[in-house]
């Protein structure tokens, strides 16, 4: 029965995986947009309407799927998580809401210039805010400071999440999804101009990534957490380690030369899949920690009967088969003309 | 307010806010196919500008639809903690199903929108169809799971655990079938005649043939479903009185049992004095609705225990208002199909365009109120007979913040979402304006 599980849990990494690889540079245009610099200003943001408008609703879906394998597969988990994190979950909502309205009736109210600037704000703030959020109700299952029996509102509902570690892996997480906003920025930009603005970009954020990532270890550390051991003591973890560091090589190099726009997708895309699959290996196979000595949750504890689990299978299995091949037909119509301009 | 009133409110607001965008998800998919499959066959701009028009109201409404449809997912365990521990091992198929179509739908939608010269224009059209199929399949999916609470089925009660699970049985449960098909329907009636409504004002104000066309396509729509909807409804309710007679007697506001029940039309139930003040009562009329035979014995609230009952007055108020809207709206389904038929030239006189323009919300009017019989006429319990809703409630403390918060972002919603739509009405018809008749 393990199998299944096991299965299930592949499904979870992976619709993860992709909500962070599609979903989350859709955040980061957002992102970057708070910053856009003095020169090509239009451009730059027809450019990021142009790449996100076909894809945002598709790749949205993608955290759907995560909370309805939770729910159905490991429904302790979904439930200690609404109720311990209700706050930084209801972050999460609102910001969802204001930006997916603020960006459809950005670009369908366009009878009067008036309430642009309104919407465009919305967008690029609650852009900033989701990402920022999400990272924070990640680190808190992983930090262990969740504690059901806690004797203040604070403690219980608050103190998991408001600290220093999972702070700064909001932060990390919003440096990652604007990082691949800019990488993939870079192959759309069909002017050089553009995309010599979204490489430089794409360097400082990459940069930026890696301190970020240096700094939560730290946090980690001063949290007690020994992150840092669990990491390195783990042989799949420093195999991911050594590959997004071999990785970072070539993605330098393409972003430094000007070359590959391909090639530097590939490579942007591959080194945050490398440090999601380090987080995921990380976190397995407990889901959640609590604070004050409280045994941690499993995912195998907090696993669903075996018929739910056999049918969340049949349904996922039955589900891929529908939405990759769609999911690519969409790509290819959309962003299919970017990798043949440069190949 | 306590913590349950505030949870059961917030509830309330986005489930009754999300079912209006869900329905324009389902059936304008369909309203667009319909002009896009005339523009392919007939070439005529008219029904290009139509669909494109339509398809922006998809857009918007699919958006705001979506982002609301998260946040319900993730409120089931925000409010209800206890009700998915019990409940997510047995009906979370039908939402990971549903989780399916709605990224289906998503694909769709970016595809046909986005889509115009860039994709062949049959697949072009198909990624529309796709788009309402896919929205009636997570409409489908979605009440499969309501219906579950209202008749629980698939697994066994063992001290209060689930045992023996069966996912299948609990996704086809006996309430599954007539639930579903009601509110599709539903969605259709209702979104048909506020699409109708819409353009018959329209019409009104600018006679431009686009919004003739739109009119009469809506009509179509509308009244096919406002003329099925009675014959579904009775199937529904003929459902609901052999799985929860409770919750019948409280739509009927009938308190004593008996044979030959009479129908008990409007008035207002009195739950002190055990009777329905200021109705109109239709002699053994209840027993041949509810059981097809006129001497069929109809159980009373009388015989349930008070801890039991559903709140009275709410039900059969709501009862009231979705089967009166239904009934005025198939006569009014009757009248334009006739017109249609047989005298076209009626549907463009101001009296006949002004009928229509008044009855733009009473489809969604009468969907709410439906929304608001199964949910509060199924109270106290929120899984039918196993568990309360109380019991099922957050143990957190000041949900009537959260409740605020959620009211305020809605209201500020719906307010922006109408104000686009007027707007995106009169780029239209300046758009429109050098095709004037």
């Amino acid at each position: 029965m393990i199998n299944v599980m096991a299965i299930i849990l592949l499904f979870l990494a992976l619709s993860l995986l992709f909500y962070v690889l599609f979903g989350g540079a859709d955040f980061g245009a957002g992102i970057l947009e708070l910053r856009l610099g003095k020169t090509l200003r239009d451009e730059q943001q027809e450019l990021m309407a142009h790449a996100v408008a076909p894809v945002w609703e598709a790749n949205h879906m993608w955290l759907i799927l995560v909370v309805v394998i939770l729910f159905m597969g490991f429904p302790r988990v979904y439930t200690e998580l609404s109720t311990y994190l209700f706050l930084p979950i209801m972050a999460i909502l609102l910001g969802i809401v204001v930006r997916g309205c603020a960006f459809t009736f950005r670009h369908y109210d366009t009878l009067t210039p008036r309430p642009q600037g309104l919407y465009r704000w919305a967008y690029r703030l609650s852009s900033l805010w989701t990402a920022f959020f999400l990272g924070v109700i990640a680190g808190a299952p992983f930090l262990g400071r969740i504690s059901p029996q806690g004797s203040s509102f604070y403690e219980v509902y608050v103190a998991s999440w408001l600290n220093p570690f999972c702070l700064v892996l909001g932060c990390f997480t919003v440096a990652i999804f604007a990082l691949l906003a800019a990488v993939y920025l870079v192959g759309e930009a069909s002017d050089g101009a553009l995309a010599a603005l979204f490489r430089r970009r794409a360097v400082f954020l990459a940069v930026t990534v890696v301190v970020l990532g240096a700094v939560l270890f730290a946090a980690a550390e001063a949290a007690d957490v020994a992150m840092t051991r669990l990491f390195f003591g783990n042989p799949v973890c420093c195999g991911v380690f050594a590959l997004a560091t071999l990785l970072l090589v070539p993605f330098w190099w393409c972003l430094r030369s000007k070359q590959g726009t391909v090639a530097v997708r590939a490579l942007g895309a591959g080194i945050i899949a490398c440090v999601l699959l380090g987080w995921f290996v990380l976190q397995y196979p407990v889901a959640l920690r609590y604070a004050g000595g409280l045994p941690p949750l499993t995912f195998a504890e907090a696993a669903a009967p075996d018929a739910t689990q056999r049918s969340l299978l049949g349904a996922l299995v039955v589900g891929s088969c529908l939405i990759f091949p769609s999911l690519i037909y969409l790509l290819k119509i959309f962003k299919g003309e970017t990798f043949r301009r440069t190949s | 307010m306590d913590n349950l009133l505030a949870a059961r409110t917030q509830m309330a607001l986005s489930l009754g806010f999300h079912i209006v965008f869900a329905s324009i998800g389902i059936a304008m998919p369909f309203l667009m196919a319909l002009a896009h499959l005339r523009y392919l066959r007939g070439g005529d701009p008219v029904d290009r500008d139509l669909t494109k028009a339509w398809s922006k109201g998809v857009a918007i409404f699919f958006a705001i639809g979506a982002v609301s449809g998260t946040v319900l997912s993730f409120e089931l365990g925000l409010l209800w903690p206890r009700f998915m521990d019990h409940a997510g091992a047995i009906i979370g198929m039908p939402f990971s199903w549903e989780g399916t179509a709605f990224f289906l739908e998503a694909i769709a939608l970016g595809i046909f929108l986005y889509g115009w010269e860039r994709v062949p224009r049959w697949i072009h059209w198909g990624s529309g169809v796709v788009v309402g199929v896919s929205g009636v399949a997570s409409g489908v999916f979605v009440v499969c799971a309501n219906a579950w609470m209202n008749s629980p089925a698939g697994f066994d009660w063992n001290g209060g655990q689930p045992t023996a699970i069966d996912p299948w049985k609990a996704m086809f449960n006996p309430a599954a079938a007539t639930e579903g098909l009601h509110m599709i329907v539903a969605a259709f009636e209702a979104v048909g005649f506020a699409v109708a409504g819409v353009h018959a004002w329209l019409l009104l104000k600018t006679r431009l043939d686009l919004h003739r066309r739109a009119f009469r396509l809506a009509l179509i729509v509308a009244s096919g479903a406002a003329i099925l909807q009675p014959l579904v409804g009775d199937v529904s309710a003929k459902s609901v009185a052999r799985r929860q007679p409770i919750k019948l007697a409280a739509m009927e506001g009938h308190f004593q049992t008996e044979r030959g029940a009479s129908l008990i039309v409007g008035g207002w139930p009195d739950a002190e004095a055990m009777q329905t003040r200021m109705a109109i009562r239709i002699p053994r009329l209840l027993s041949f609705l509810a059981f097809g035979d006129l001497d069929h014995e109809v159980k009373g609230l009388a015989d349930f225990p008070r801890d039991q009952w559903p709140p009275i007055a709410p039900t059969h108020v709501a009862f009231q208002v979705m089967v009166g809207l239904g009934s005025l709206l198939a006569v009014l389904g009757l009248f334009g199909l006739a017109a249609l038929r047989f005298a076209p030239d009626w549907l463009d006189r101001p009296q006949v365009l002004r009928l229509f323009a008044w009855s733009t919300p009473l489809g969604f009017l009468a969907l709410e109120a439906g929304w608001v019989v199964t949910e509060v006429g199924r109270q106290p319990w929120i899984i039918y007979g196993l568990l309360r809703t109380v019991d099922a409630l957050t143990p957190r403390p000041g949900v009537v913040y959260t409740l605020g918060l959620y009211a305020v972002t809605y209201a500020l919603l719906a307010v922006i979402a109408v104000a686009l739509l007027g707007r995106q009405i009169r780029l239209l018809d300046r758009q429109q304006g050098g095709a004037r008749t």
